[in-house]
């Protein structure tokens, strides 16, 4: 039991992060119909800069954090009107080819600067262990599972009362009739690969601060593609559930079965093979009708 | 207020749609653009609303001047800030959304939060049926309550000039009066100039002050609704009225009859 409580906490931990990055994946999906296969990468990208400016500049960790989060809305914003925007129109595939680019060059980006080895990342959350009904826990990750709720708390009140955030729904709705009311597309684009990176950058920050910054946090990058297909693509809740669900399983998978079945790399991806098969939307994901 | 100088407009860089197109819309105005299916009519609106370049539409050649300017070369969100609102054609609300986020989205480009908020109100004085289902998905909201709300969110924007695509489409007679009534209403209240484009011929220049009837990417005829009304063509083709006695040879009701899928 004890065990089993230990598993969860460590499960929804994995989880919270996985929601995070799928949040952005969502977003871009909803907002402009692409798949940002770079989604990873912005995580390395976000630890490796964090890493930088508290270790190698010495600023203090809040204005490490603060200058990475700004760094990432100008990421995004710069992709977006560079890569993306030139790319609209053409065929899906091509741009998701574009990602995909996108993502190697991130890679690059990091290992020519920092190298390929991973390095101890300057915790600043405290990593005591905490009880909880029985079972310990380091506060870093309590505290990131707080901390991913109190985001998704934020982004639930800013696409409801926002009035940018409602612009942005009313994008993924239709987007000719946000046009129609002087909505700006491309602003919501800018806006939905913004709040990406941020969290993608943020994820990567909690991560970095629990296992290290190394290029392979961008792992979790391909966990969210069973995540987002589990929730569905275009569902935000879907995300969170997503997240959870697959952030459990691969916790109990690593606590129950043998380590060398390496079940909890797999399992994910077992998921999005059944869901695909029996419910190719995903949980919480609307059908599309294809209107020609 | 507005004209539109012998526009042409392609799409796709081959296909020419409008050619030639020339008309007015007068302040305070009611104008019915009047046309059979395919005629060009929603292509008009969308190139006065800047709505051509996601379809890869241009205006290729004429000018349309709004208030003195030229807006031909503007984007959307620029003509909507300069006081033209366009509802298109099947409603298009966001299903997703709520009747009252849908408003809020249809007051976008406001600045004044306060003014907004009085005119959200205003909007459901308009239609009382809106304001009861105001937190409901408007994915769920009946085709009538649909057109309501699309122009109640043109309402939101307080445009100088609405632009309103076949709004009777699809929608119960009964329905249509009642939406018909508010729009008038509008005019007279708001002094908002209409710009009405129909296939329910009759109907329009029930409520219109002048009317511009169009075939083939141009204007062919144009007058007030009596003249209109009182046109041989029109009453034949448009109005589904035949001269009393005239007798029809049968191409001529073959031909009547394809054209009466159009009529109300
Ligand atoms: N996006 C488009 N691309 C190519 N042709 C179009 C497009 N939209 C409309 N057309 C063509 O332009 C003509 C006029 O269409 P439209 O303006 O929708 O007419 P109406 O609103 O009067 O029914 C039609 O022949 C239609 O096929
Ligand atoms: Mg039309």
């Amino acid at each position: 039991m004890e065990k089993f409580l230990q598993l969860t906490l460590t499960g929804l931990t994995n989880g919270a992060i996985l929601s995070l990055v799928a949040l952005g994946f969502v977003l871009i999906y909803k907002a402009s119909d692409v798949l940002n296969f770079a989604q990873g990468d912005f995580m390395v990208v976000g630890a490796f800069i964090t890493y930088g400016l508290i270790v190698q500049v010495g600023l203090p960790w809040p204005a490490g954090i603060l200058l990475a989060v700004i760094f990432a809305v100008l990421m995004g914003v710069t992709i977006e009107r560079l890569i993306l925007r030139p790319m609209i129109g053409e065929p899906i595939i091509s741009v998701i080819m574009v990602t995909i680019g996108l993502s190697s060059l991130l890679r690059a980006f990091v290992s020519a600067i920092w190298g390929t080895t991973g390095r101890a990342f300057p915790a600043f959350l405290p990593s005591d262990p905490v009880n909880v009904l029985g079972a310990t826990i380091g506060a870093d990750r309590l505290i990131a599972i707080g901390l991913v709720a109190v985001l998704f708390a934020l982004f639930t009140l800013f696409f409801r009362y926002n009035r940018e955030g409602v612009a942005m729904r009313a994008t993924a709705d239709d987007q000719q009739a946000a046009l129609s009311m002087g909505i700006s597309v491309k602003r919501v684009f800018a806006i939905a690969w913004s709040i990406a990176a941020v969290t993608a950058v943020l994820a990567g920050i909690i991560v970095a601060n629990i296992v290290g910054v190394s290029l392979a946090i961008s792992f979790i990058g391909l966990t969210v593609f069973p995540v987002v297909i589990l929730g569905g693509l275009d569902s935000i809740p879907g995300a969170v559930v997503g997240g959870v669900i697959i952030g459990l399983l691969q916790a109990y998978m690593a606590g129950y079965t043998p380590s060398y079945l390496a079940l909890s790399t797999v399992i994910p991806f077992i998921v999005l093979l059944l869901i695909l098969m029996v419910k190719p939307y995903g949980l919480f994901g609307e059908e599309r009708i294809e209107r020609v | 207020m507005l004209s539109l100088n012998n526009i042409e407009v392609i799409y796709n860089d081959v296909i020419l749609v409008l050619k030639g197109m020339s008309m007015a819309v007068p302040q305070g105005k009611i104008v019915a653009l009047l046309g059979s299916n395919g005629a060009g009519k929603s292509t008009t609106l969308k190139a006065i609303s800047g709505l051509l370049k996601p379809e890869d539409g241009e205006v290729t050649d004429g000018s349309i001047v709004f208030e003195d300017t030229e807006i031909q070369d503007l984007d959307a969100a620029d003509i909507v800030r300069r006081g033209i609102f366009q509802v298109m054609e099947g409603r298009r609300v966001f299903e997703h959304l709520s009747t009252e986020e849908n408003l809020i989205a249809g007051g976008y480009t406001r600045k004044d939060r306060q003014a907004a908020k009085r005119d959200m109100q205003q909007v459901y004085e308009y239609f009382p049926r809106l304001a009861d289902r105001r937190h409901q998905t408007a994915g769920y909201l009946s085709g009538g309550e649909q057109q309501m709300l699309a122009i109640g969110r043109a309402l939101m924007a307080r445009p100088q000039l609405i632009m309103l695509d076949e709004p009777s489409l699809g929608l119960a007679p009964l329905l249509v009066r009642e939406i018909f009534g508010i729009i008038q209403r509008i005019n007279e209240e708001q002094g908002t100039t209409i710009l009405l484009v129909e296939q329910n011929a009759r109907l329009a220049l029930d409520v219109a002050d002048y009317a511009y009837i169009m075939e083939n990417g141009r204007i062919v005829l144009d007058g007030t609704p009596q003249t209109l009304k009182d046109n041989a063509d029109v009453r034949e083709f448009y109005l589904g009225l035949n001269e009393v006695g005239a007798r029809k040879s049968y191409r001529d009701v073959k031909h009547y009859k394809r054209r009466k899928r159009w009529l109300s």
